[in-house]
């Protein structure tokens, strides 16, 4: 006999506790710490940040910890917090002239002012899985340079004295806030800007892959991409003045891509623009990328390729929304799953009915 | 609960919904956007709908919580234990005790009453999407009135299966002006839309919109002269209440694909089965 389901309530806790069981693991190694995670899954911590949207190594990698590392989960952790927390104060627009330089590149010059400097780096690694990691050998302390950096100027900078690359100017407006307000399409680049840099970065990356494959290509120059300390300051109306509340790490990449122009201008190089918290150096290029590409319309090229597609990039490129939709069908759906089958049953009936009868003309 | 305001959201956020929600009652059938927040809930599991439950939630409220029809199915044990967490009001599974109702997927059997408020969680808030996937072009058809399309869509299903294909989120038109999806109820729901005396409330958190059909407001569902709106129906009674009128889940019972159909919303069903006993 049948009997109604219950009992989701204790279903429910039981499995939470599997989970935070499964979570630990082998109680016979140690536990885990959040400052081991911070230290040590420094780029993951990173892109968690970078997503959510809040800038907390700590609560980043407590997330992460709490999640088993899956990303998106912990994503999503950071994110629900963030929503919790009051808004103090609106800070200045950072600038990453005065950066205080860990890594910076440029593809378009050989020797530029300041140097081209590697800093903590994947490229040229060479790879094959390191062994001796497995059996925890020390690491040797980095060689340091006697020498602080010189001053490093804007690489975009140097076309813009010539004229050569389109400028951008400050028009003082107040930046849409996506965390406040709900997305109005068209959306102007600030938002836009605001969507790719909390975007997953797994389909920022395949978005701005698929413009160098043809889909709405646009010729990019990695023209410079910087990660270092910047400052963050707010305005105080008591000391009427800027104020300097801490530092933090960003990516930045500026991408030089082919003219643009028109009779009234001359042909100009334009920009796509990546920035991020922490090292996340392959986001900031996919986020330049995909800026560019949705560039299209303003710049009059033509729009034929998904990247170009203002409403499909931005409306799906946050994973907490797409995780969240996808994983939503893992809820009941008897009730219009029952509705499908009812009309699916209707219709074969009346099906079945119609070639009886066609079959029966055949015989007379 | 410690460190979190009553209801989860901040007294701000919930009067940004709530002044939402007027503009929503004023028009009704309309989509007004809303600067939704994150919720500790996945999107897609009911964020739209428990934000607007925070927003309208008062100490002296009683809430139930059902999802396909069901007080104990996982998602509204959760949303349920949520509130239960965070605002610590008064829940309840009987329809006619409670004041406020979150639901997916079901209206009650129960009739509402005047001062209820029915809360929908809805997955896409805009009827045309599956016509038209851009956002800008929807809300300019909805503000020239032009639904030709949807009405095209339909008929286009009589003219491949002789029937209407949609048996679930069947689009209605509210006042006779704003074309609504009613969220994934099936359309044996529809009618009950029609002049209810309770207030309802639509929540899209994913979206940023929400939506509402004031008590007492004409809702018909868009159907043709000859091939009139009409909705599910069922050869079997519920097993164990009886009842030919209610909505019905198909329970598969074993292996040799026996099966049993019983309401799909466990309250009636209880309460007949209580009155019948």
């Amino acid at each position: 006999m049948y009997v109604a389901v219950k009992g989701g309530e204790q279903a429910i806790a039981n499995a939470h506790q599997l989970l935070g069981d499964r979570r630990r693991g082998d109680r016979e190694l140690a536990e885990l710490s959040v400052e081991q995670i911070q230290e040590q899954l420094r780029l993951a911590v990173d892109r968690v940040m970078s997503e959510a949207s809040l800038f907390d190594p700590e609560l980043a990698a407590l997330a992460l910890k709490q999640a088993s590392g899956d990303t998106i989960e912990a994503v999503f952790l950071l994110r629900a917090y963030r929503t919790t927390l009051p808004r103090l104060a609106v800070s200045e627009p950072v600038d990453t002239s005065a950066m205080r330089i860990e890594r910076r590149i440029s593809a378009t010059y050989k020797d530029i002012p300041g140097g081209q400097i590697l800093g903590p780096t994947y490229d040229y690694t060479h790879r094959l899985l390191d062994f001796m990691q497995l059996a925890e050998g020390e690491i040797p302390t980095p060689a340091r340079a006697e020498q602080a950096l010189e001053s490093c100027p804007q690489i975009l900078e140097l076309l813009n004295a010539e004229g050569l690359i389109e400028r951008e100017a400050d028009d003082g407006s107040e930046p849409y806030d996506i965390t406040r307000d709900p997305p109005d399409y068209p959306v102007d680049r600030a938002a836009r800007l605001q969507m790719l840099a909390r975007g997953d970065e797994g389909y920022l990356l395949s978005l701005a892959y698929s413009t160098q494959r043809g889909y709405g290509r646009n010729h990019p120059f990695a023209g410079e991409i910087r990660i270092g300390q910047v400052e963050v300051e707010i305005f105080v109306e008591e000391f009427g003045e800027r104020i300097c509340i801490g530092e933090i790490p960003v990516s930045e990449c500026q991408m030089i891509n082919q003219f643009g122009g028109s009779r009234e201008v001359a042909p100009q190089f334009t920009r796509g623009y990546g920035l991020s918290f922490g090292h996340n150096e392959r986001k900031t290029m996919a986020m330049a990328l995909v800026d560019r590409a949705l560039r299209a319309e303003e710049l009059g090229e033509p729009v034929n390729s998904p990247a170009q597609q203002a409403e499909f990039v931005l409306a799906h490129a946050d994973s907490v929304e797409a995780s969240g939709f996808v994983s939503h069908l893992k809820l009941p759906h008897y009730v219009d799953f029952q509705s499908e089958l009812e009309l699916l049953r209707r219709l074969r009936r009346a099906h079945a009915a119609s070639q009886k009868a066609a079959s029966d003309e055949e015989v007379i | 609960m410690n460190g979190y305001n009553f209801a989860y959201l901040d007294e701000q956020t919930k009067r940004m919904i709530r002044r939402a929600l007027l503009k929503a009652v004023a028009i009704p059938g309309y989509q007004v956007p809303f600067g939704g927040r994150e919720m500790p809930m996945p999107y897609g599991w009911g964020t739209g709908g428990m934000q607007l439950t925070a927003s309208i939630l008062g100490s002296d409220d009683v809430l139930k919580v059902i999802d396909q029809g069901a007080d104990d199915t996982t998602n509204a044990v959760s949303i349920r234990a949520f509130f239960q967490r965070v605002a610590g009001v008064e829940t309840t599974t009987a329809t006619t005790s409670a004041s406020v109702i979150q639901t997916r997927h079901r209206i009650p059997e129960a009739a509402l009453s005047h001062g209820q408020i029915l809360v929908f969680q809805v997955p896409i808030p805009e009827p045309l999407r599956f016509i038209e996937p851009s956002e800008q072009e929807t809300r300019l058809m909805h503000a020239l009135e032009e639904y030709g399309v949807m009405h095209v869509k339909l008929y286009e299903d009589i003219a491949r299966y002789g029937h209407i294909a949609t048996t679930y989120a069947y689009p209605v038109k509210v006042d006779d002006r704003y074309v609504m999806d009613p969220s994934p109820i099936p359309k044996f729901d529809n009618p009950k839309l029609h002049m209810n005396e309770a207030l309802m409330l639509f929540g899209a958190g994913r979206e940023k919109r929400l939506y509402a059909i004031p008590p007492y407001t004409r809702v018909e569902s868009l159907d043709f002269e000859d091939h009139p709106f009409e909705i599910q129906a069922w050869d079997e009674c519920c097993a164990l209440c009886g009842s030919e009128t209610s909505y019905l889940d198909e329970v598969i019972t074993d292996d040799a694909g026996n099966r049993m159909f019983v309401c799909s919303d466990t309250d009636y069903c209880m309460t007949r089965r209580g009155e019948v006993a």
